[in-house]
């Protein structure tokens, strides 16, 4: 999984001897640690995919090992809002405005195809992707996920996260949608990107 | 102070609705210089506060709405005076969708249209089908299709009853619950390779048959599921947070339960013996030895009790298909409708074609027009089909019951506490993806 | 269960001994027997009934559109009938373009165990309005709202005949109309700009709500605060 254990031990240097113990450590390692370890998910589960997010959550994956078991429903208080679940254009100002009530730093991890890319809902309702509303930093396939693929996707977050360094100020810039058409990426783009493909393609015909 | 009441319509204070629906008028009095002034009310030890009515939104995202559903509510107080539901949140267009699919290609969606039930919604849409088509499927196929649905209504009401406790303030249950679903979901992962979306079901047949050893499993689980089952009851029956937080709410009366059209545990709480596997049935249900149950008074609490009954019954009935369950093939044996096998397709010519057909074109039903009703955990969830000759339906009309349960939502919850909004909203046992479509 | 509580129970009829029902098998697909209320119908009101067809032992029942709410009351009241449960309102429209639109309610009497389909044509360059069944049954309040908002049926007699499941302002027009794209008539980007320039704060105001029925009679002031969008209540 790739999952970098031993810079624990490089960056942590704990005193044994004497009474008085002490760590020394680089300031980035030790912010990054926490936050990647308490990562407060604000759960935005619509459909199908918030179900297996329950599970993962439940009593058998057990999303407390991460510690993400604190729920966090107000936006206010949340850092990484996990999408799980198709979004409809309906919802999608619904989704934007609780990705700007969240406060920085925060990240965002976009749970199922429908979510990643509209999935096989192909048509008039879906958002092809809730990257054409709001940044995402995690994709997780599949319709829906295995709470595994989840928390992979869960950790691939956190080694994100641990590789930040708060001299990148560009990190923390809240990327604010064009005014005119709030949109975050040009209109050309998100047709492009929202063009069917694969088998789609030839299932847009009724009849026959 | 002399006053002359006069009654002036002002909106935005009303205090309640009369019989009509329309909202009742405050009453206010003029001084003696002739301003208006709001009626002094009585002198009481804790003065009644008159004013605006509050409106509260609730959702679309939050956590005991179950979903992406919006209520809009106007309040008194605290007590609800009006509801206003919104949904549409989660309108994906399956309806528009299943017009470009063939019969078999539609199946997958109907997982993710009541995802709680997806094994349920797969036998239903495959019945509806099949009636379309028709074709008689054989008797093992039909067992394992009891047990399909009776395993879905179990993991449907397992997550009714997890997010029920969850929204009184019980979490105990949750945990133990969704260990059993677990259970649940392992086996159908054995049997068809999926947990949640299984596409378990074809026209005329199943995707799959039962792996070897898979009887042995489901009997475990049938024969130590009710003990869990039992100690959630035990936990909450008899509980007093628990009765006090759910008798008496949102009751309706067989009546009205039947006139606002509600279907499934929330009809059957109201009293209203009305099941679809007894009186429409299908599956060879009737076969089964299995009791309705039915409640009283309709409120919070006979929900809970004949959806906690309901499960014990599909526990007999999954015993009861467990013991009758017959060898034999599962599929129809019409090429014309099931996929020849693999190996059959690339040395045989006539299984060539069928499968090139089946693939390309898909199979074509005779023109007419089927609904064909089920009894789905959260009532009676019908497929409409019509045809046109083709392969693709002309019209897929999914009925779904929690849009019609949820649509009594604002005659529930009016003149209740906003607190028990949460708990009638819960027993409704809602699932968006089925009402938005 | 206290003694005197009755549940009610469905196939239950006064007087009538209905047999226990069982699963249908070897379905004929045009000659099945037709429900016996079709005749009934056909005998109480003649030349509404305008066709009769019977596939795969399921009834479909054509009648007038003008007389809908009529028949379906009858249906609901009489003692020989008892259609109580609206179990569906839907429509169809055909790929042919020609082919009227059929508006469709499923009903279901529960005390004889039946069910009936009926039927009514909308022409294509008419208007498309069908008499609302929801002073009789209550669950076809949200179910003819959904029929509007997917095919711009209007239900005359309904209350709030209001879009149901796309939002108030959408363009478009009807989703499952026939005409209509399987992608929506507008480019992506362009369906999700229209979608993001909605304020959804301003969707929380009492307007919306329409619980101002005399939303005109209020002082010049209370409303042109409304329709700024002020949020009631905070």
């Amino acid at each position: 999984m790739g999952l970098d254990t031993r810079r624990v031990e490089t960056n942590v240097d704990v005193g044994s001897a004497g009474s008085e113990s002490w760590v020394t450590t680089k300031l980035d390692f030790l912010v990054n640690w926490g936050r990647a370890n308490s990562l407060w998910p604000m759960p935005f589960g619509t459909a199908c995919c918030a179900i297996e997010f329950m599970a993962t959550a439940a009593s058998k994956f057990d999303l407390a090992r991460f510690g993400m078991e604190r729920m966090s429903f107000s936006p206010r208080q949340a850092d990484v809002l996990i999408c799980a679940g198709r979004v409809p254009f309906k919802l999608a100002p619904v989704l934007r405005r609780i990705w700007q009530q969240m406060p920085q730093p925060k990240w965002c991890i976009s749970m199922g195809a429908c979510a990643s890319s509209g999935g096989m809902f192909d048509n008039y309702a879906v958002v092809q992707g809730i990257d054409t509303i709001i940044p995402v930093d995690v994709y997780v396939p599949g319709c829906p996920p295995r709470p595994e693929g989840l928390m992979y996707g869960i950790m691939m977050l956190q080694e994100k996260v641990k590789k930040e360094r708060m001299a990148d100020k560009s990190l923390r810039n809240e990327m604010e949608p064009d005014p005119r058409s709030q949109l975050y990426i040009p209109p050309p783009l998100i047709d492009e990107v929202s063009e069917p493909f694969g088998n789609s393609v030839h299932q847009t015909r009724s009849g026959l | 102070m002399a006053t002359k009441t006069r009654t002036v319509e002002v909106e935005l204070s009303t205090t309640g609705l009369d019989a009509q629906g329309r909202p009742q008028r405050v009453p206010l009095a003029t001084d003696e210089a002739g301003n208006l002034v709001p009626l002094t009310p009585a002198p009481a030890v804790e003065p009644e506060l008159e004013g605006e009515h509050m409106l509260i939104n609730i959702g679309p995202q939050h956590p005991a709405t179950h979903g992406v559903l919006r209520l809009v509510l106007e309040l008194d107080g605290e007590t609800v005076v009006r509801c206003v539901p919104h949904i549409g949140y989660l309108h994906c267009g399956f309806e528009k969708i299943g017009e470009y699919r063939q019969y078999n290609q539609i199946i997958p969606w109907t997982d993710r249209e009541d995802y709680l039930n997806s094994p349920g919604n797969n036998v239903a849409f495959a019945l509806g089908a099949e009636r379309l088509f028709g074709v008689e499927i054989t008797e093992r196929c039909k067992v394992l299709r009891v047990i399909a649905m009776e395993l879905s209504r179990l993991i449907s009401h397992c997550v009714w009853l997890g997010t029920f406790c969850i929204d009184i303030g019980a979490f105990t249950p949750f945990l133990w619950i969704f260990q059993q679903r677990e259970r649940v979901y392992t086996m159908l992962e054995s049997w068809i390779g999926a947990r949640l979306t299984t596409t378990l079901t074809r026209v005329g047949g199943m995707g799959a048959d039962i792996p070897d050893g898979w009887t042995e499993d489901l009997a475990n689980f049938v024969r130590t599921f009710p003990k869990v089952l039992e100690e959630c009851s035990t936990m909450l029956t008899k509980n007093a947070i628990w009765v006090g937080r759910t008798v008496g709410l949102g009751a309706m009366s067989a009546e009205e339960a039947v006139n606002y059209g509600l279907s499934g545990p929330m009809l059957r709480a109201s009293g209203v013996a009305y099941d679809v596997r007894k009186d429409f049935p299908y599956l060879d249900y009737e076969t089964y030895d299995f009791d309705v149950p039915v409640g009283q008074t309709g409120d919070v609490y006979d929900r809970y009790l004949v959806r906690m009954e309901e499960m014990r019954q599909s526990i007999r009935i999954l015993e009861q298909a467990l013991k009758r369950l017959p060898d034999g093939p599962v599929n129809v044996d019409d090429h014309r409708l099931i996929l020849p096998p693999k190996s059959k397709a690339t040395s045989d010519m006539e299984s060539m074609i069928h499968h090139f057909k089946q693939v390309m074109e898909g199979p074509r039903p005779p023109i007419g027009e089927a609904y064909v009703a089920v009894e789905s955990p959260k009532g009676e969830k019908g497929y409409y089909m019509v045809s046109d000759g083709t392969s693709k339906p002309v019209r897929w009309r999914i009925r779904p019951p929690s849009f019609v349960n949820l649509s009594a939502i604002p005659k529930m919850v009016e003149g209740h506490l906003l607190s028990d909004v949460i708990a009638i909203n819960a027993s409704i046992d809602i699932v968006m993806g089925e009402i938005d479509r | 269960m206290s003694e005197s509580f009755l549940p009610v129970l469905a196939g239950h009829a006064e007087g009538t001994e209905v047999a226990a029902p069982s699963t249908p098998r070897n379905i004929p697909y045009r000659d099945g027997t037709p429900n016996p209320s079709a005749e009934a119908l056909r005998a109480r009101f003649g030349e509404a009934v305008q066709r009769v067809d019977v596939v795969w032992d399921e009834t479909t029942v054509f009648v007038d559109r003008a007389r809908v709410a009529e028949i379906v009351q009858w249906l609901h009241d009489d003692p020989s009938q008892r259609y109580d449960y609206l179990s569906d309102v839907t429509a169809v429209e055909y790929r042919d373009v020609d082919r009227p639109i059929e508006v469709v309610w499923h009903l279901r009497s529960l005390p004889y165990r039946r069910f009936l389909r009926l039927k009514t044509l909308l022409y294509k360059g008419q208007p498309l309005v069908v008499p609302s069944v929801w002073a009789i049954y209550k669950s076809a309040d949200w179910m003819e709202r959904e029929c509007y908002d997917m095919f711009g049926i209007r239900f005359d007699g309904h209350p709030d005949l209001r879009r149901i499941l796309m939002w108030e302002q959408y363009k478009e027009g009807f989703p499952l109309r026939k005409d209509f794209p399987l992608r929506g008539r507008f480019s992506r980007s362009e369906q999700l700009r229209q979608i993001l320039a909605l304020n959804p704060e301003a969707k929380y105001s009492m307007e919306e709500l329409s619980v101002l029925d005399a939303f005109d009679e209020l002082s010049l002031e209370q409303r042109q605060r409304l329709r700024a969008g002020e949020k009631v209540g905070e």
